[in-house]
Parts: structure tokens; C-alpha cells; sequence
């Protein structure tokens, strides 16, 4: 039809064969991006920029044990939070999913209030703990109090992904499982929530991305220098030398933790992909 | 005589006693009174048009599916009584699934030894010794560390049937084991069942496999609209059929090339009463069964 109406109207102007049309398209875009570097080196004034965002001196003063404390304060705090909600999530996901109503009421109620409110809050009021209840205070403090609330917070993102994983296993492994004896606790607990696991170890690795730069809420804490982690750490140094240096450092060093994660879980998710598929 | 007054044989040979079973899902009758009892060291396939109800039957067996009332006995102890310890008996009836249904992120060998370790508090060596040998029996003594996405079909339903006999089993059922199958690899799967029909297993085979339950089966169940048609040596069944919805059935499973366009369909509407009967004398107009509006998918 469109084969037979092309032929028979008589093209005004000679067209382009679609193959000289993407490759005009493209050498358009080059011109673009040529056009905007060359502008921006003209206009730049480089010497500045490097002034303000990574001065060489402020750079070497910002290296330094302290920030070695500070690295490894984000790492504690993140890995601390992701573990603790993992194991909160998972209990929530299997509420979602139990045949008791309350169970899932409360698990409901449970994620859309943390999905709902700052992590900030939670983690400000975890910090007032001690006012509200003297004497109270949470164990391995400031990392215990850190550890609840964004725990608590990340616990309700993923159980909403733990339970899809849940029921993204094909509903023939129960039935494989309880036609070989299986319980159904044991049905769960041996077949499903390891392939669930499977299933979601890329948007949960997400969440550990997402937590790691979460764990930087801890700047609002009062907290001793021993608890730094690298946001608080280098906004105390940008303050006092009245200068962006230290953050953009303090930044560059999550990148360091962020990027090898993400790296990671792609490699295994395509060893498992070998493995299994 | 009730179907709650309905008491177990007592004889040990009558290994599956099932009794006036009758299964819906919502409003779908699928099972409308099925009697029969599977003895020891029988093989019974049953046979049947998809929508009758086969598959729904074995899966009432292991109670896979709660049946809507009726009662079924396994080894003289009631599968249906709500109080039965079903884990248990379950262990001793090995299913094998039309999809296979083996665990991905399991080895083979893991996939027929996990239950043994979890169910049977096996010692994990020995259930390790146990899988390796029904590994063997089936002819895959050499895959044991493979995953199932590393083998083939037919080799995946190998495995399923290993699995299964792992438990030491009294009977196994067979839910159309070889339908998800490319042709080439169904004879692997079929032979394997037939080595095991020729040891004295116990089993209960829904299947499409005519030749398979000509030669095999001790008795042939033919199902249509939830009931048991007709029932016999294969023999009978199959080679002489009496009545007239099972020699339909055969004519189209037998011959299908020769099977008039649409024939399926109004048959299949008849049989699920879904479509109205507009002339009253059964037939239904030209056309309603594939467009019938209530049609059952």
C-alpha cells in the first residue's frame, strides 16, 4: 500500500535515502557539542573555578586521618542502617503477605508513614530519645541512633521491594516445595526468598546507594569528631576555610564507595544470569 | 451411603481411594463427582480434552488443590481430613509438573537432596548419595552440578523425576509431563516412566501421550466435563472405544489433521453448557462455540 502510493506521487524534491538523513542528523549534533565546549573554554575562567571548587593547598590540608575517620564513619553508619533494614524489611514484607489481616494493616500503615515522612525527622526525633526518656539512651551511641532511624526509614522502601520480589517467584516453586513435603515456613524460607533475593539485588543495591548518601542527614546530629562522617566533616572544613574545596572532596569520596557497589552488582547479576538462565 | 460415611478399604493395595470429589473454582464446576482408587503397582493415564478437569484431579490427590467436597485416601489415611499431617503425606506421593518446576538456584543434585536433608532430617551425605543414584536412574548421573537453566528440557523433567524419587516414594503422579516438551526430547522423558511402570511405581499419568498410555497404562481413564467418561484397559479405551465423546476425542487427538476447523470449539462448548441452545435440540449454530461469550478460558 504506502510501497505503491510512493512510487505513483511523484516526489516534488529529491529526497534523502534515510541513511544520508541519520548521518546529516549526526553531524549536526557534532557541530552542537563542538560549538558548546568551544564557547565554554572561551568564557571560563578556569584558573578561578579551580580556586573556589579544588584548590590544590586546601585539597592536601582536607587529606588526613580525619578523613580516613570520616570514611569510614559513612561506611559504619550505611552498613549499619542497610542491615538492620533488610532484616526489618524482610519481617515487614512477609507481614504484607500473611494470610493474618492486622499483620498486613500494620505493615501497611508501617510503610506508607516512613515512606511518607523526612528521613530527617526520624532521624532528629531518634536523636531526642534521650530527652524524651531520660536516661534512655540507644547502644553504640551515636552509631545505634543512626542506625535505627535510617534503618527504620529504609525498612519500609524495601520491604515494597522485597514483597514484588516475593511474588515475582513463579508460584510453582511453593507447589514443587509442598509436593516434596516442604511447610510452608520452610517453603519460604529454602526456595522462594532465595530466588526473591536474587530477584532483587539490583533495586536493593539501589537502596544502599540511596542510604549511603542518606547516611550524610547525620550533619544535623551533634556529634563528637570521633563521629564525623564525610559530610559533617567536610562542611566543618568548607566553613572554616571559607571554602567549597573540602565538600567537593568530601562528594568525591562517596563516588569512591558509590561506583565499585554499582560495578559489583552488575557482575554478579551477570554471573548469576550465567548460572541460572 | 453418604460421602461422609464413606470408610478407607483397609486393604494396602488400594494405595489412592478418592471418593465423589468434586471441585469449583468460583462459579466453574471442574470436577463433578469422580470415583475411582488407584491400586498398588497400577499406572493409570488419564486422558482427556484440556478444560476436563485431568489435571485438576491429580492435583487434588496431593491436595495441591483443596477439593470442594469429596474424600480421598492415601494409603488408607484420609488426605482431606483437615486435621491429616498432609506434609507428611505428601512425602510419600512424588509430583511431577507439566513446567517442571525445578529450583533455579539449586544444583541438580541439591534439587533432590534438599528435601531429604529439610524433610527427612537426612544426614546431608547420605541424601547426597541418595540424589547421585536417582540422578543415575534417569540417566543424568553426570549433570549433578549442573543448574537446571544449564540443561535441556527434557533433561530438566530427568531431574523433576529424580527429585521426586529421591523421597522414596509410594506412588507418583505425573501432571502432563511431557506437554511443555519439544517433540525430539519427549522420548528421553517417556522412557524414564517406563523403566519406572516396569519396576511396580505406583502412578497416576495425565497425559496427551496416546501411544505412551496404549502401552504403558493398566488402565486408561478417559475425563470430559468434570466426570470420568469412560474407564478401562488402554486396550479398550483407546483401541475401542464405547462411547461416543471419547471416540470424538480420540479423532481429533489421533488424526488431527483431519479435524474440521471450529469442531474443538463447539465440542468444547457443549461440554461446559456455555453457549446457548438456541434450536433446542443440542446443536449449537455455526460459529457460537468460538464466540460464545461465556466461553471458559
Amino acid at each position: 500500500m504506502s510501497a505503491i502510493s510512493s512510487t505513483t506521487e511523484a516526489p516534488r524534491r529529491k529526497k534523502l535515502s534515510p541513511r544520508k538523513r541519520a548521518q546529516r542528523i549526526r553531524i549536526v549534533q557534532y557541530a552542537v557539542l563542538v560549538l558548546a565546549v568551544v564557547l565554554a573554554a572561551l568564557t571560563i575562567d578556569g584558573r578561578q573555578l579551580q580556586q573556589v571548587f579544588f584548590r590544590p593547598d586546601l585539597v592536601v590540608q582536607t587529606f588526613g586521618p580525619q578523613l580516613g575517620t570520616a570514611f569510614v564513619n559513612t561506611i559504619i553508619y550505611t552498613a549499619g542502617a542497610f542491615v538492620l533494614g533488610l532484616v526489618l524489611g524482610t519481617v515487614l514484607a512477609l507481614m504484607k503477605l500473611s494470610q493474618v489481616g492486622p499483620y498486613r494493616w500494620l505493615a501497611t500503615i508501617y510503610t506508607e508513614f516512613f515512606r511518607g515522612i523526612p528521613a530527617i525527622i526520624v532521624l532528629l526525633a531518634f536523636s531526642l530519645m534521650g530527652v524524651a526518656f531520660p536516661g534512655f539512651s540507644f547502644p553504640f551511641d551515636p552509631y545505634g541512633t543512626v542506625w535505627v532511624a535510617l534503618g527504620m526509614v529504609s525498612a519500609a522502601y524495601m520491604s515494597e521491594t522485597i514483597r514484588a520480589g516475593i511474588q515475582a517467584v513463579p508460584k510453582g516453586q511453593i507447589e514443587a516445595a509442598r509436593s516434596l513435603g516442604m511447610s510452608p515456613g520452610m517453603s519460604m524460607q529454602r526456595i522462594v526468598l532465595p530466588q526473591a533475593f536474587r530477584i532483587v539485588t539490583p533495586p536493593l543495591t539501589n537502596e544502599l546507594v540511596l542510604l549511603t548518601k542518606d547516611s550524610s542527614l547525620v550533619y544535623v546530629l551533634g556529634l563528637f569528631a570521633s563521629g564525623y562522617e564525610l559530610t559533617k566533616f567536610g562542611r566543618n572544613l568548607a566553613n572554616s576555610f571559607a571554602n567549597i574545596t573540602p565538600l567537593v572532596v568530601a562528594g568525591l569520596c562517596y563516588l569512591v564507595i558509590t561506583l565499585p557497589l554499582t560495578y559489583l552488582v552488575r557482575r554478579m547479576e551477570t554471573q548469576q544470569r550465567k548460572a541460572t538462565r | 451411603m453418604t460421602v461422609s460415611q464413606v470408610m478407607p478399604t483397609g486393604n494396602r493395595e488400594d494405595e489412592i481411594q478418592i471418593y465423589d470429589l468434586h471441585k469449583s473454582f468460583g462459579d466453574l464446576e471442574v470436577l463433578t463427582g469422580i470415583t475411582t482408587t488407584v491400586h498398588r503397582g497400577e499406572v493409570v493415564c488419564v486422558i482427556g480434552p484440556s478444560g476436563s478437569g485431568k489435571s485438576t484431579l491429580l492435583r487434588c490427590v496431593n491436595l495441591l488443590e483443596q477439593p470442594t467436597k469429596g474424600r480421598i485416601f492415601i494409603l488408607n489415611e484420609e488426605i482431606t481430613d483437615p486435621d491429616a499431617d498432609v506434609d507428611h503425606m505428601r512425602t510419600q506421593m512424588g509430583m511431577v509438573f507439566q513446567s517442571f518446576n525445578l529450583f533455579p538456584h539449586l544444583t541438580a543434585l541439591q534439587n533432590c537432596s534438599i528435601a531429604l536433608v529439610r524433610v527427612l532430617k537426612k544426614d546431608p551425605e547420605e541424601a547426597r548419595r541418595i540424589a547421585q543414584e536417582n540422578l543415575e536412574k534417569v540417566g543424568l548421573g553426570d549433570r549433578g552440578h549442573s543448574y537446571p537453566a544449564q540443561m535441556s528440557g527434557g533433561q530438566q523433567q530427568r531431574v523433576a523425576i529424580a527429585r521426586a524419587l529421591s523421597m522414596d516414594p509410594e506412588m507418583m503422579l505425573f501432571d502432563e509431563p511431557t506437554s511443555a516438551l519439544d517433540p525430539e526430547l519427549v522420548g528421553d522423558v517417556l522412557s524414564v516412566m517406563r523403566d519406572l511402570a516396569d519396576g511396580g511405581m505406583t502412578m497416576m499419568v495425565v497425559t496427551h501421550e496416546m501411544a505412551f498410555a496404549r502401552e504403558v497404562a493398566d488402565r486408561v481413564l478417559f475425563m470430559d466435563g468434570g466426570v470420568i467418561v469412560e474407564e478401562g484397559p488402554p486396550e479398550e479405551v483407546i483401541g475401542n472405544p464405547k462411547e461416543e465423546r471419547t471416540r470424538a476425542f480420540l479423532s481429533r487427538v489421533l488424526d488431527p489433521t483431519h479435524v474440521h476447523a471450529g469442531d474443538e470449539d463447539t465440542a468444547y462448548a457443549q461440554r461446559h453448557r456455555t453457549a446457548p441452545d438456541h434450536d433446542g435440540n443440542g446443536k449449537l449454530p455455526p460459529g457460537t462455540g468460538f464466540h460464545s461469550p461465556g466461553g471458559v478460558g
